[in-house]
């Protein structure tokens, strides 16, 4: 564990840098997600421990979410005053969003590729 | 060591992390037991419940949430490290990513458009503020980006991250019950849709229905993220000015 949290960290390290000195306008752990994926890439393997480290890590991603989702309390009277416009926009676009993504992939993947896992003989 | 009188007590805990740490902690975890007690009902989604939770919590004790978040900011900041990890069930799924590259750009394209600009228009249309329509744009995109392209666009950056964290909730609560509504059952196609408008609340949920989903939405996620941060400040200034 202490292994994967180092290399995270670093990789994270490596994403902020590379952000700070070439002005990047996308954040830092986002680019230290791609200098990672490079990495294996290029190693051809990824261990077994580092597999099972960070699978049970993003098995609780969302609680990393809620100290910036407990906000809502700064913005209660806003988001009051304007429910309408929020809650329709946010939960029709969501929902559109999802639909059109799922649509044109169907659309577009070759026929016979589009099971459930397991599905298939 | 002499006893602590209550009132300095307080005063001493109020303003360590400890306080903010353990009860984002506790809340989540009573969030998971009432998901898996309710057998995982949508409304029980566990970050809604200790949102909630904790807001009361700090309502009826006046707890301001900047001190919360003083101490709560540790366990945002592994928002961090999560995004970088994600590079490795992405790496674990690539060729099967590779060989669905065409059709996942198209669908990046075309969700990512529908996303940020149906929620702005649809804002537009039922009257909200300039500034609630500018932070609503890159509400479909992980925090941290959301939160620099609201900036840029003419949003309120801490806005735009209770509206990302919505959205995220939306989609992570209603996407098992869509799917099925749309017949669509591939779990690649879902994921990669589900991290797309859902980023890593969505995302978080995929991996629970099958690591297949996790790695594309996972997917969805980072190119939404980098395809908004990009192209969403240039196409609002185009057609702004």
């Amino acid at each position: 564990m202490l292994n994967t949290l180092t290399l995270l960290l670093l990789f994270q390290l490596g994403g902020e840098l590379s952000v700070r000195l070439l002005g990047l306008p996308i954040p830092g752990p986002v680019i230290g997600m791609t200098l990672l994926f490079l990495t294996l890439l290029a190693r051809g393997h990824v261990s077994q421990d580092t597999r099972a480290d960070t699978g049970s890590f993003l098995q609780h991603m969302s609680l990393f979410f809620v100290p910036a989702g407990v906000g809502v309390m700064v913005h209660l009277q806003r988001v009051a005053s304007e429910w309408l416009p929020i809650t329709l926009a946010l939960v029709i676009s969501t929902f559109a969003g999802m639909a059109v993504t799922a649509w044109v992939i169907t659309a577009m993947l070759p026929k016979g590729d589009d099971h459930a896992p397991g599905e298939h003989a | 060591m002499k006893p602590m009188p209550l009132a300095e007590l307080w005063t001493h805990f109020a303003g360590s992390p400890l306080l903010g740490l353990s009860l984002t902690l506790m809340a989540y975890l009573a969030g998971v037991w009432l998901f898996k007690r309710s057998g995982q009902k949508p409304l029980c989604n566990p970050v809604l419940i200790a949102i909630v939770l904790i807001a009361l919590l700090l309502w009826a004790i006046g707890m301001p949430y900047q001190r919360y978040f003083d101490g709560a900011q540790f366990i945002h900041f592994l928002l961090g490290p999560a995004t970088v990890a994600l590079a490795v069930p992405l790496y674990a799924y690539w060729k099967r990513l590779r060989q669905m590259a065409l059709p996942l750009v198209v669908g990046l394209f075309a969700g990512s458009a529908t996303a940020a600009f149906s929620a702005m228009g649809l804002a537009w249309l039922f009257g909200a503020s300039p500034e609630t329509i500018f932070s609503l744009g890159p509400k479909s995109v992980t925090t941290p980006i959301a939160m620099g392209v609201a900036e840029q666009i003419g949003g309120i950056p801490s806005l735009t991250a209770v509206l990302v964290i919505l959205t995220g909730i939306l989609g992570a609560m209603g996407f098992p019950a869509f799917f099925r509504l749309l017949k669509i059952r591939n779990h690649a196609t879902q994921g990669f849709a589900v991290g797309l408008t859902a980023h890593g609340l969505g995302t978080a949920r995929a991996f629970l229905v099958s690591e297949e989903m996790g790695a594309f939405s996972a997917l969805g996620m980072g190119l939404n993220g980098v395809l908004t941060a990009v192209l969403l400040p240039l196409l609002l200034s185009l057609v702004l000015h």
